[in-house]
This record gives structure tokens, C-alpha cells and sequence, in this order.
């Protein structure tokens, strides 16, 4: 006897948990490969997922078995020319594996045990442990959006809300409770009927049937269905944080920025992309660009096109507060910055860049954070915001980036729950 | 009017089933007695879940799994390997899984190896019979997975884990190999682990107890009690029973590991003879259809190109070859069985008097049903497959810097052959014998196994991982003697260094 069983539309994914075991275990490991493979990705490529490689000695699980050596038979098929006695030169580099039911494809070998993560997977172990600053900040502050959510049921409602079946389970247990005593009551006259037919009493009889009549006429105009058995789902609005955010870009271009720069810049922004996209829903960027004086730009004029003159960093401070006044409501819009720049300022423009910061952008934005490019000693510019920074340490940060290595790090460290939390 | 059941490759459920029932009445007509079937088709990546849980429906969780779901995963996406068409669970009702890329003939080809082959086997073979109970191990596998699930809420994972990790280290050395066990049964495990608790708590009690009993007199005082008073091979059962400092869960973790390892332990002994009986069946019932007109020539031509792919033996210098194809060897033994009883030749009736011209059917159920890989290779290989397959033997000296070849396919060699083949199928030899010895039971409760090496070989290099996991589950020193007969080689101990003599 045999039945067949279409099992197709099972879930596939029995495996999960225990792959998510896995990757629990090798934790350590895949942070690791994803942080090289960060570095060693290009620009427009971090956005997939990654192949791990952990060293097989590390996932393997030891048994106990017979290593090499000794003296042992072995019998193998295909023979063509040996005969009895034949001496055979043992190959180089240790005996010719194992008997062939002991072969195992994970014996000694150095090869790695490697596996791949998916995108979120490899943007998960990207941005663990890093949180945006101050989202639940805004989220209490100021919560103009709603969203309806499912609460339980009540009994007043709209008819397409009506739960079907708990108004039919109140029925249900309505119609039981208020025909209980009917019921219990016709059993006995049912029951004083009997005795009565059998003492053969037909005028007490006739009585018990009208009675029995009248009961199991009140009995059937219990209603099936009453107004106080329905039960209507509930919904209640809950005010949901806004979810979405602009991230301004802010970068130098004058002559001392080179392509090199302005690369690790590209890289930074794109983390801090990536990051956004995980936690708001809505991501608008503004890239500013500027010299002596800034310009809005497309992505593609602002990493690429080259421009000289000097510098003065005030006047993309000026025209991201212009167009946070007149585009992005500062109720509506979680707003990020992230500026970068090599260091150098005219010299009077500093402390008017700090200025514009603490009074201006700071209040509104969410965070604020500031890179500076640059092997070389900080100038005028860092001082400056460094004392915005000490002034703002919630919503403000800034970090040195010295070469291509240093972007990882320096964006967790920015980013990092625990210096955000030591802030607030 | 042709009598064929289908003339197409696509396969449907309505096709399935009429296969199914021409193969059922087939294998009845050879007195094949199976379980129930229950023949599940799923898709590829359910194939390769239940790939990752050597073949269980349902196991409890463990990373070793996630790890096999992502080697597998990885192999399947790259193209480096294929998946097996079908998998056959030990159960009643025999669950078999049929993957839905399978074209009809395969299919057809699958139900027969598996539904027929294999659940025959399991349901008539001596050691399967012995060893497992196949209608209580689904059941006794939700039980598994439920337990390991409430241990680890209420333990943590980490807990679990490493206690799981130490278990299935020593896997291979959790089976009663001479008693037959209890069947086991989830109703009964979760009515009697209470109690078993108590009980085994008690026990060991009275195992460690220090304080001298009154009656004692001065004799038997100074003489050392000596525990276990008999070697135990048996190591997950000993340290389930007595390793001093396990919590009663952990204990209950063990005995779990114990009892799947126990119901794979025939598995591991006949697997030539499993899958030879599964692919000489489905050979023996598509060439049955074939001839009663029931299927038609392309079907049979794809039929034959994938039998004849499973049962292909490459010799040992072929870049293909990895040990001795099991379906190779096997299917061709109960071929030539069936041929030695049909059609003996002088050479067969020397070899096999007791077969040689008797009823073929009659000889290879005996055969199927009483032997397991070694005896049965030791009992049927005859001289004429030793020619076939070109066998000969290598003898490997560690001392020598030569291989030596010590038998070839003559008269010489036959038996020589036919004995060294055979034990390469003996657990007891592709296993290192290590048992427990000595607790010291009133001084520092160290455990000492005991290692008897076999033809001088060593013990593999991650031996000292598993001292390791042997000491968590212990929970005091660990010690590991390698002996030569009489001479210790190497004492290993846990925690601490090893000597070598």
C-alpha cells in the first residue's frame, strides 16, 4: 500500500534555523570577512551578499578514527598489470589516503569551508551593533504619522470589520446560556410525561404536552443571531516615527581634493546610504559641492568633475540650511549630514562654519557628522568643530580618516551604540 | 493497442500512482515484504533540507546541521554536484522523497530502488530488525527535537550546544554492539524520565560515596573497589550512567545522541548490501515491466543509462575513483548469486555447494535477510566478480618503502582477496577499539580509556579534541592509553600534556 503526497508547497526552509546556528557560531569569522570584504570591494559594489570562507579547522568536528600509519591491507578494483609480490613506490608527501570506507571529504585538508550570506545577511553583520543616533528621539518628539494597527475586537464596528467568528462563538454561547433552564426544565416534564403515560394519566399527560409545547416554543425564539454577539475587529492608530530621511552630502572640491580622496569620501557616503536605507523607508540625498562658493550637483558631478580655487566651507553650510528651510521640514524629515572635506578652510571662515552649525543645522538635524581626509596635522576647521562637537555631543561627531582602511572603522566608531549612548 | 502505462517523460500524480502499483504487484510476485510506502515528492531545496539532516524529516537543532545545509547549498548552486534523486527514511510507514525535476522513467526508476528495495531491507534485514524500531522513530524524533528545544529555553543554547558538540564527538561510541536495546518509544521516554532521574541520581550516589560503610571490616576496606569491573565500550552510555557532575538534563541529552546514533549503527554495517538489494530491484522489476510490455523502449533506454551510471566502478587509477562503489559491488553480488543458483558453472558449485543451483529467490532473501557487508562479502563474493572487478590488495607497511602487492584475482589470491575486502567492511576494524577501563572511584575520579591498537595504527590527529569533550561530559581528568599488547605507546591526558614512551 502506498499514498503520494505532494509535499512541494511545504516550507523549504527547515534548514534556517539551523543555518542560523551556524552562522551564530562563526560569528566572529564572517564579521571579519565582511569587514575585508569592504575594503577590498569597489564603490558601487557593496550592496550584495558575500562568500565566506572559514578555515576548515575551525568548523570541524572531531572524531575519534585511525590516523595514518601502520600496517594495513587495502583492496582495490582495476587492476591491470601488478601480479602477487609487485613492489610499488609510495607516492611523495604521505600515504595514498585511507582504506576506501574511512575516505572523508573532511579529512586533514587546509582547504577553507566557505559559504555564502545573502545581501541583508552581509548588511546585518555590516551594521551590527551600530545604531542611527537619536531615532528614538524623533520617533517620541514628533509623531505627525500614523499607521492603523489590529487591536482586539469591540462590539461596536463597521459591518466589514465583523469577526465572523467570534460573533458566532458569543452566539453560540449565548444560546446555551439562555436556554439552560428551558432546557432542564423541559427534560423533567419530558421525563413526568413518561410517568405519566405510563401510570396511564392522559389528563396530566395532555397538561405536561401543552407545557412541553409552550417551552419548546420559547425555546426556538432564543435568537440564532443577536446585535450583542457581534464583535467587530478593532483598529486604533499608533503614531509611527517618520520614516523618512534625507541625507545631505557635503563635500570639498577644490584643488586639494584629489580623486583618491574624494574615492574614500564616495566610500564613506555609501555606508552611511546603506545604513539609512536599513532604518527609513524614504531616502533623499542632496549633494553639495563646493569651492569658494557651493552648488547643488547631481551624483554623478559631484564625485567626479574637478574644480580649483579655494575654499570656503561656510558657504555649503549656508545653502544645506537654505535648502533644509525650503525643502525638508524638520517635522516631517529625519535629516542626516555627512560632510568631508580635507582640512582646509580660509582661515576666517572657521569660526562663521560654527557659527552656522550651532545655531542653524544642529537644532534640526538628527546628526551631523564630519570626516576629515587627511594624513596630515588638523587646522583651523577641526579646532572649530571640535568645539561644537564637545557642545553637541549628542548629534554631533567627527573623525579622521587617514587612508582607505581607516573608513570601516571610523564609520563604527561614529556610529557605535555605545559612544551614541555615552552621549545622550 | 499498445499496453504501455505512459509513452511521455513528464510525470503526474495520476502516472505516479499507476507506476507505483504495477511495481507493488511486481515486487510481490518476488515475495517482497515492505512497509507501507509513503512516497513524498518535494522540490530541490527541500531536498537539500532534509540532505542536511542526515536524512531525518525532523531533528533537533544544531549548528553541525546548518554547517551540512550550507556545504550542500554551496555544492547544489555551483553545479558541483547533483542531489541524490531520492531519499528513504527507515520508518513505517517507509517515508521516500521523490525530487519533482525527476523525469518519469526516474521516477519509476526511484519507487522501485527505494519503496521496494530499501524498505524490503529495512523491514527484513536481521540487524535492522535488531537494532532499530521503525515505527516509533519519527515519534521518538519529535520527542528529541521538543526536549532539545525546552533545554535550551530554559538552559540557554550555548549550554546545550556544547553538550551536544561533546556527544555527537563521540557518536560512533554509543552503541550496545552485543545487546539488543529496548525499542525506544516517546511516550514511554517522556513518562519515564522523571522517574529515571531519581532513580539515577541514587545510583550514582551510592557510585561515589566515600564515606566507609559500618560493616566493612579491615580487608575489604584496604582493598581499592575497582569500577568499571568490566572494560565499557559503550562510552556515551557509561558517562550517561556515571559521570559524576551532569545535570539530569544533560544526562537526558546524552541518552538522546545515544539512542539516533544506535538507530544509524545498521546503516553504517550494510551498506553494499542496501543499496545492491535496492538497485538490483529496481533493475530486476523495470526489466520485469519491460517484458510483460507495461513500458516501452525510451523509457527503458533512460532507465538503463542512469542504472548503469549508479553502478559504474571506476578502477583505483581513474581521476573518478573514490573508494569501491557500494552500488556497484552490491548489485553485481545478487546478480551473480541469482546467476550461481541459476546457471552454475563447475568453478561456483567448488565455491558454493550450498547455493549453486538452488532457487535464486529463496537464496537471496536468505542472503538479504541474515548477513550484513562483511559476512555477506566474506560469504557470496565469488572468484568470478574478484576477475570481473580486477580486484587485488595492497599491503601498506608504515616501516617499508614499498607497497606491496599481496594478492591479485588468481586462485592464489581469491580468498586473500575476498577476507581483506571483508574487513574493510568490519566496523570493529574501521573503528579504533577504545574502552573505558578505570574510574578512579576514591581518588581523584579520573576517567582512563583505554585504546588497543590495531596492526599498529595510530589514532587520528583530533584525538585530543574529542579528551576535550570526553572531559566536559566527565567533568574531572581525563586519561587516553594507546596500547601495543602489552606495551603502552602513549598516554594522553585531558587537561594537561601528553607523553609519549
Amino acid at each position: 500500500m502506498s499514498y503520494i503526497i505532494d509535499r512541494r508547497l511545504n516550507g523549504k526552509n527547515k534548514s534556517m534555523v539551523n543555518r542560523q546556528r551556524f552562522l551564530r557560531r562563526y560569528r566572529g569569522h564572517i564579521k571579519d570577512a565582511v569587514q575585508d570584504a569592504v575594503n577590498r570591494r569597489s564603490i558601487t559594489d557593496m550592496d550584495r551578499g558575500e562568500q565566506i570562507s572559514i578555515p576548515t579547522k575551525n568548523t570541524h568536528e572531531p572524531r575519534i578514527g585511525h590516523g595514518q600509519g601502520g600496517r594495513q591491507h587495502r583492496v582495490y578494483p582495476g587492476n591491470k598489470e601488478f601480479n602477487t609480490g609487485d613492489e610499488l613506490e609510495k607516492p611523495q608527501g604521505g600515504g595514498g589516503g585511507q582504506g576506501s570506507g574511512q575516505a572523508s571529504n573532511q579529512g586533514e585538508g587546509e582547504e577553507d569551508f566557505t559559504f555564502a550570506i545573502t545581501r541583508e545577511e552581509f548588511l546585518n553583520y555590516l551594521f551590527d551593533d551600530l545604531a542611527l543616533p537619536n531615532m528614538v528621539k524623533q520617533s517620541l518628539a514628533r509623531t505627525k504619522n500614523f499607521k492603523t494597527r489590529r487591536a482586539g475586537f469591540v462590539s461596536e464596528g463597521t459591518p466589514n470589520n465583523l469577526s465572523v467568528i467570534k460573533s458566532m462563538r458569543n452566539a453560540h454561547a449565548r444560546r446555551i446560556g439562555m436556554g439552560a433552564g428551558k432546557r432542564r426544565k423541559l427534560k423533567e416534564l419530558y421525563a413526568a410525561l413518561a410517568d405519566a403515560e405510563s401510570r396511564g394519566d392522559p389528563v396530566a399527560a395532555n397538561t405536561l404536552k401543552t407545557d412541553i409545547a409552550d417551552l419548546e416554543r420559547r425555546l426556538k425564539k432564543i435568537p440564532f443571531l443577536d446585535d450583542i454577539d457581534l464583535r467587530y475587529r478593532n483598529q486604533v492608530k499608533v503614531p509611527m516615527p517618520t520614516s523618512k530621511a534625507v541625507m545631505f552630502c557635503l563635500m570639498d572640491v577644490s584643488g586639494s581634493m584629489t580623486q583618491d580622496v574624494k574615492d574614500m569620501a564616495k566610500r564613506f557616503y555609501l555606508l552611511l546610504y546603506l545604513f539609512l536605507e536599513r532604518n527609513y523607508e524614504q531616502i533623499e540625498i542632496v549633494f553639495i559641492r563646493h569651492h569658494t562658493s557651493a552648488k547643488e550637483v547631481t551624483e554623478e558631478e559631484f564625485f567626479y568633475s574637478r574644480e580649483t580655487g579655494g575654499t570656503i566651507v561656510s558657504s555649503a553650510l549656508k545653502l544645506m540650511n537654505e535648502i533644509v528651510q525650503s525643502r525638508y521640514d524638520e517635522n516631517e524629515w529625519n535629516i542626516y549630514a555627512a560632510q568631508a572635506s580635507d582640512g582646509d578652510n580660509w582661515d576666517d571662515d572657521s569660526p562663521q562654519c560654527a557659527e552656522i552649525l550651532r545655531n542653524e543645522l544642529l537644532p534640526v538635524v538628527q546628526y551631523f557628522s564630519y570626516i576629515e581626509i587627511t594624513p596630515h596635522n588638523h587646522q583651523a576647521l577641526w579646532e572649530a568643530y571640535q568645539q561644537v562637537g564637545s557642545e553637541f555631543k549628542s548629534s554631533f561627531a567627527m573623525a579622521q580618516i587617514r587612508g582607505p582602511e581607516d573608513i570601516f572603522p571610523v564609520f563604527r566608531e561614529l556610529f557605535s551604540k555605545e559612544q551614541y549612548e555615552e552621549a545622550i | 493497442m499498445s499496453n504501455y502505462i505512459s509513452t511521455d517523460s513528464d510525470w503526474t500524480f495520476a502516472l505516479l500512482e499507476e507506476y507505483d502499483s504495477e511495481i507493488a504487484r511486481v515486487a510481490a510476485h518476488y515475495r517482497l515484504d515492505t512497509y507501507p510506502n509513503q512516497i513524498e515528492v518535494i522540490s530541490a531545496e527541500q531536498m537539500m533540507d532534509a540532505y542536511s539532516s542526515v536524512g531525518m524529516p525532523i531533528g533537533y537543532n544544531h549548528w553541525s546541521y546548518g554547517k551540512q545545509f550550507l556545504a550542500t547549498q554551496k555544492g547544489y548552486q555551483r553545479g558541483q554536484m547533483g542531489l541524490a534523486y531520492e531519499i528513504v527514511i527507515n520508518s513505517n510507514p517507509c517515508i521516500a522523497y521523490l525530487m519533482e525535476e525527476n523525469t518519469l522513467p526516474m521516477q519509476a526508476l526511484v519507487i522501485a530502488h527505494a519503496c521496494y528495495g530499501h524498505n524490503s531491507f529495512f523491514k527484513n534485514n536481521y540487524l535492522f530488525r535488531t537494532w532499530t524500531d521503525a515505527s516509533s522513530i519519527i515519534d521518538y524524533l519529535v520527542f528529541a527535537k521538543n526536549y532539545v528545544r525546552k533545554c535550551e529555553e530554559r538552559y540557554g543554547q550555548d549550554e546545550v550546544e556544547q553538550v551536544l558538540d561533546a556527544c555527537h564527538a563521540l557518536q560512533n561510541y554509543g552503541v550496545d554492539r552485543y545487546r539488543r536495546p529496548k525499542p525506544i518509544s516517546a511516550a514511554e521516554e517522556r513518562m519515564r524520565q522523571e522517574e529515571r532521574e531519581e532513580i539515577r541520581q541514587q545510583q550514582l550516589n551510592d557510585l561515589w560515596r566515600t564515606l566507609p560503610t559500618k560493616k566493612q571490616n579491615g580487608d575489604a576496606a584496604q582493598k581499592k573497589r575497582k569500577f568499571p569491573s568490566e572494560p565499557q565500550e559503550n562510552i556515551l552510555y557509561f558517562i550517561e550512567k556515571n559521570a559524576p557532575l551532569l545535570q539530569p538534563w544533560q544526562r537526558e541529552l546524552v541518552r538522546i545522541v545515544r539512542k539516533i546514533s544506535q538507530y544509524f549503527y545498521p546503516q553504517r554495517q550494510t551498506q553494499v548490501m542496501n543499496e545492491g538489494w535496492a538497485t538490483f530491484w529496481h533493475y530486476t522489476l523495470l526489466n520485469h515491466l519491460y517484458d510483460e510490455g507495461k513500458v516501452n523502449d525510451g523509457f527503458m533506454m533512460e532507465f538503463l543509462t542512469s542504472h548503469t551510471n549508479v553502478v559504474y566502478q571506476p578502477g583505483f587509477d581513474s581521476p573518478y575513483f573514490n573508494g569501491i562503489n557500494p552500488y556497484a559491488l552490491g548489485f553485481n553480488m545478487f546478480q551473480d548469486i541469482k546467476r550461481i543458483c541459476e546457471d552454475p558453472t563447475d568453478e561456483d558449485r567448488e565455491w558454493f555447494p550450498d547455493i549453486a543451483g538452488k532457487d535464486w529467490l529463496d537464496t537471496l532473501h536468505f542472503a538479504m535477510r541474515d548477513f550484513k557487508d562483511e559476512s555477506f562479502i566474506q560469504q557470496f563474493l565469488s572468484p568470478k566478480l574478484m576477475r570481473e572487478f580486477h580486484l587485488f590488495s595492497i599491503y601498506d607497511d608504515e616501516a617499508a618503502d614499498h607497497y606491496r602487492v599481496d594478492a591479485i584475482h588468481n586462485d592464489n589470491g581469491f580468498r586473500r582477496i575476498r577476507e581483506t575486502l571483508a574487513r574493510q567492511y568490519d566496523l570493529s576494524v574501521r573503528e579504533p577499539n577504545i574502552q573505558i577501563t578505570n574510574v578512579d572511584v576514591e581518588g581523584d575520579r579520573s576517567v582512563t580509556l583505554r585504546h588497543t591498537q590495531q596492526d599498529g595504527m595510530p589514532l587520528a590527529g583530533d584525538t585530543y579534541e574529542v579528551l576535550k569533550h570526553i572531559h566536559l561530559l566527565w567533568g574531572f581528568d581525563v586519561h587516553l592509553e594507546s596500547w601495543d599488547g602489552d606495551k603502552m605507546l602513549k598516554r594522553m591526558s585531558c587537561p594537561s600534556i601528553s607523553v609519549e614512551l
